[in-house]
C-alpha cells in the first residue's frame, strides 16, 4: 500500500488562535493524509524535533500574532542545521503580502493568507512534496 | 370565530397559495437557515408565540427577566460606551493612540496587551522573541503602566483590560498608577477580562491549571468587593468562543456555563452571591445575521437572570442582570476587498445596539490583514456614532421586541443554550466539561462545518467566494517595528539595576507565602507591583507554586 502523506500541523509562538490550524488539520485528514497536531505554544526547536520524531513529509505552521518573520525562518534554520532538506514547509495566518517574498526566500514553500480554501492547501501539498510518497 | 381561528384559517390559505406558486417557481434555496445554520421558516406569525407569557418571558426594561434590557431607560438615558480595543508596540506608542481615540470621541479605553504580557513573560524571556508589542502593548512592570496612562486621568475614564491569567497583576498595576495620580481605588471604573475558562477552550493565553486559576479569580472578586467596588471583576466571554467557530446558541451556552462555574467557585469560597455578582460582566460577539444576533443578546439576558435567581438565589437586581460588552466579529472580516468590511461591521454593530449592549468595539476594515491604522479605526468609531446619532435605533427601547421572528429566535436560542447547560451540568460543570474536551469538540465541529459550507459555496462570503475581483496588495498597513523587543529588554535591564532589589525579593517572598496558603493574593501582589517587581517575576513565583496548565489537544 502507498504510504500516506504525513503532516505536522504546528502552532509556533505564543499565539492562541488555533481555529485555522485545526480546520486545516481536519481537512488534510479528510483528504487522506496522516496529521499530527502539536497544540499551542511550540518553539521552533520543538517543532523540528516533532517533525523528526513523527517522520513527516510536511510541516504546516499557523501564526496570527505577527511573529511569523521571526519564527518561520527560525524553523528553516534549524532544519538546515540538521541537514533536513526533504520536508515541505508551508505557513499561514495573518501575514501581510509584503512579508511573503522574504518568507519564501527563507524556504517557506507556500504561504496561505485569510480566505485560502483548504482544497488549495491540499492541492499545494500534493503538488510540491519533496519526498516520493 | 375567534381571532386565533381566523389566523389559522388565514395561514392555511396562505400556505395553499404558496404551494401553488412553488409548483411553478421554486424558491432560491431548498433550505433557509440563520447564520448559525438553524432552520428559518418562510413566515412568522402570532402562531409562533405559542403560550409565551409576556410578563413572564419578556417583561420590562430593567426588570426580571431583563429580556428587553438591563436599564429602564436604556439609550434614552445614555448611549453605550464606545470603546475601541487598542494597544501595540510600546507604552509610549499606545498612550498616543489612546489620546487620539479620546480626542475622537471614544468614551472608554480598552487595552490590548501583547502575548508575552498576557502569558506572564517579561519581554526578555526567550519565548517572547518575535512577539513583543505585536498584538498589543508590552507591559513588564509598573514603570510601563505609568507611561501607558500618562496624562490620562483615571478618575475620568473607564478602562477595560483584556488580561486573563495574570489579571491580578495588571489590576494591581492599574491601582498603583491611579494611586500615584491621587485617585483612590474606590473611584476606579473599568473591567478586567479575568475569564480563564474560555482561555482553555478558545483563546489560549492560560498559565496555571484550573484550580489555582479559579482561586485567583475568586480572590479578585473578594478584594474588589471591598476595595475597588466599581470595578467589573470579570468579563465572562463568549466572544472568543464564537471566533473559534461556535454557533450563536453555543456562544450563549458555553459563556453562561462558564459564568455558573465562577459563581459556584466564589460561593464555595464563602462569598455572598449578592456581594460579588453585581460586578460580573459579559462579553459577546456580533456576527452578520442581524436578527439572530439580536435574539442572542436578548436570550442571554433571560438565561442568566433565571440562572442567578433559581440556581443561586441571588436577590439584588444587579446580580440578575447581564451587562455586556460587544465586539463585532473578527472572523467575519475578509482580507479580500477589505472596504466591504465596513458594511459588515455596521450591520453587526447595529445588532449589538438593537440587542441592548452596554459597550461596543467596532472592528476596523483592515483587521484581516494587520492591526488597524488610525484612519480605519476612525471609520469604525464613526460607524458607532452614526448608529447612535442618525439611525433612530436608539430612540425607543428594544425596538425588535414583539417581532414574531425575533421573539421566536429568542426562545429557540434560550432553549438550545439551556439544553447545553444541562449537558454540561451532567458532566459536573464547565471545568469538567472543558477538561474532557467536550466544549472544544463542539466548537471545532461547528468551525469545520462553517468552513466546508464556504468551500462548497453554500455559504456566500461576498468578495471571497463570490463577486471576486483582481486586487493589488493593500498599502499602508500598520507595522510594529521589531526593534521594540530590544528596547523593552534594555528598559528591563535599567529597571532591575535601579530599583530596590531587596524590597522586590521581600515582596515576591510574600506573594509565594500567600500562594502557598489560602489568604487573598491581591494585597501581596499589589505590594510587589509597587516595588517594581516585573510581571514575569510575579508570575514565575506563582508558576513555582501552582504549576502550569497542560493543554488537552483535541482534533
Amino acid at each position: 500500500m502507498e504510504r500516506k502523506i504525513r503532516v505536522l500541523v504546528a502552532k509556533p509562538g505564543l499565539d492562541g488562535h488555533d481555529r485555522g490550524a485545526k480546520v486545516i488539520a481536519r481537512a488534510l485528514r479528510d483528504a487522506g493524509m496522516e496529521v499530527v497536531y502539536t497544540g499551542l505554544r511550540q518553539t521552533p526547536e520543538q517543532i523540528v524535533t516533532a517533525s523528526i520524531q513523527e517522520d513527516v513529509d510536511v510541516i504546516a505552521m499557523s501564526i496570527l500574532s505577527g511573529a511569523h518573520n521571526h519564527l518561520f525562518p527560525r524553523v528553516m534554520e534549524l532544519l538546515r542545521e540538521k541537514n533536513i532538506d526533504d520536508v515541505l514547509v508551508i505557513g499561514g495566518g495573518v501575514i501581510p503580502d509584503d512579508d511573503i517574498p522574504g518568507l519564501k526566500a527563507a524556504g517557506i514553500a507556500g504561504v496561505f493568507t485569510p480566505g485560502s480554501p483548504t482544497s488549495e492547501i491540499v492541492a499545494f501539498i500534493k503538488g510540491n512534496l519533496k519526498r516520493g510518497s | 370565530m375567534s381571532e386565533m381561528d381566523d389566523l389559522k384559517a388565514g395561514m392555511e390559505a396562505y400556505e395553499a397559495g404558496v404551494d401553488k406558486a412553488l409548483s411553478k417557481f421554486s424558491e432560491r434555496k431548498k433550505e433557509f437557515t440563520t447564520g448559525s445554520k438553524s432552520p428559518v421558516k418562510r413566515l412568522y406569525t402570532p402562531l409562533d408565540d405559542g403560550n409565551r407569557q409576556y410578563t413572564q418571558e419578556i417583561g420590562f426594561p430593567g426588570e426580571y427577566p431583563y429580556t428587553r434590557g438591563v436599564q429602564n431607560t436604556m439609550y434614552r438615558g445614555r448611549f453605550w460606551t464606545m470603546r475601541q480595543y487598542a494597544g501595540f508596540s510600546t507604552a509610549e506608542e499606545s498612550n498616543k493612540r489612546y489620546k487620539y481615540l479620546l480626542a475622537q470621541g471614544t468614551t472608554g479605553l480598552s487595552v490590548a496587551f501583547d502575548l508575552p504580557t498576557q502569558i506572564g513573560y517579561d519581554s526578555d524571556h526567550p519565548l517572547s522573541q518575535g512577539e513583543v508589542g505585536k498584538v498589543g502593548v508590552a507591559i513588564d512592570s509598573l514603570a510601563d503602566m505609568e507611561i501607558l496612562f500618562d496624562g490620562i486621568p483615571l478618575d475620568k475614564v473607564s478602562t477595560s483590560m483584556t488580561i486573563n491569567a495574570p489579571a491580578s497583576v495588571l489590576l494591581a498595576m492599574y491601582i498603583a498608577v491611579a494611586e500615584k495620580q491621587g485617585v483612590p481605588a474606590a473611584k476606579l471604573e473599568g473591567t478586567i477580562q479575568n475569564d480563564i475558562l474560555k482561555e482553555y477552550v478558545a483563546r489560549g493565553t492560560y498559565i496555571f491549571p484550573p484550580e489555582p486559576s479559579m482561586r485567583l479569580i475568586t480572590d479578585i472578586f473578594a478584594y474588589c468587593s471591598t476595595d475597588v467596588p466599581n470595578w467589573n471583576t470579570i468579563s465572562i466571554s463568549g466572544y472568543h468562543i464564537r471566533e473559534a467557530g461556535s454557533t450563536a446558541s453555543q456562544e450563549v451556552a458555553f459563556t453562561i456555563a462558564d459564568g455558573i462555574a465562577y459563581v459556584d467557585a466564589a460561593v464555595k469560597a464563602g462569598l455572598d452571591v449578592d456581594a460579588f455578582a453585581p460586578r460580573l460582566s459579559f462579553f459577546f460577539n456580533a456576527h452578520n445575521d442581524l436578527f439572530e444576533e439580536v435574539a442572542k443578546f436578548r436570550a442571554a439576558r433571560r438565561v442568566w437572570a433565571k440562572v442567578m435567581k433559581e440556581r443561586f438565589g441571588a436577590k439584588s437586581p444587579k446580580s440578575l442582570s447581564l451587562r455586556f460588552h460587544t465586539q463585532t466579529g473578527g472572523s467575519t472580516l475578509t482580507a479580500q476587498q477589505p472596504d466591504n468590511n465596513i458594511v459588515r461591521v455596521a450591520i453587526q454593530a447595529l445588532a449589538a445596539v438593537l440587542g441592548g449592549t452596554q459597550s461596543l468595539h467596532t472592528n476596523s476594515r483592515d483587521e484581516a490583514l494587520a492591526l488597524p491604522t488610525e484612519d480605519s479605526v476612525r471609520i469604525a468609531l464613526r460607524t458607532q456614532q452614526i448608529i447612535a446619532y442618525e439611525s433612530g435605533a436608539t430612540e425607543t427601547i428594544d425596538p425588535l421586541a414583539g417581532s414574531y421572528y425575533v421573539e421566536s429566535l429568542t426562545d429557540r436560542i434560550q432553549n438550545e443554550a439551556e439544553a447545553y447547560i444541562r449537558t454540561i451540568d451532567d458532566m459536573g460543570g464547565a471545568v469538567k466539561a472543558i477538561e474532557r474536551g467536550y466544549v472544544q469538540q463542539e466548537i471545532q465541529d461547528a468551525a469545520y462545518a462553517y468552513q466546508m459550507d464556504i468551500e462548497s459555496g453554500d455559504r456566500v462570503v461576498v468578495g471571497m467566494n463570490k463577486f471576486q475581483i483582481e486586487e493589488a496588495p493593500p498599502k499602508g498597513l500598520l507595522r510594529v517595528d521589531p526593534i521594540i523587543g530590544a528596547q523593552q529588554t534594555a528598559k528591563l535591564h535599567d529597571l532591575r539595576a535601579n530599583r530596590d532589589n531587596e524590597r522586590v525579593q521581600k515582596t515576591l517572598a510574600d506573594v509565594k507565602i500567600a500562594a502557598e496558603g489560602s489568604g487573598n493574593l491581591m494585597p501581596p501582589i499589589l505590594e510587589a507591583v509597587k516595588a517594581y517587581a516585573t510581571l514575569g517575576e510575579i508570575c514565575d513565583v506563582m508558576r513555582g507554586v501552582f504549576g502550569e496548565y497542560q493543554q488537552k489537544v483535541i482534533l
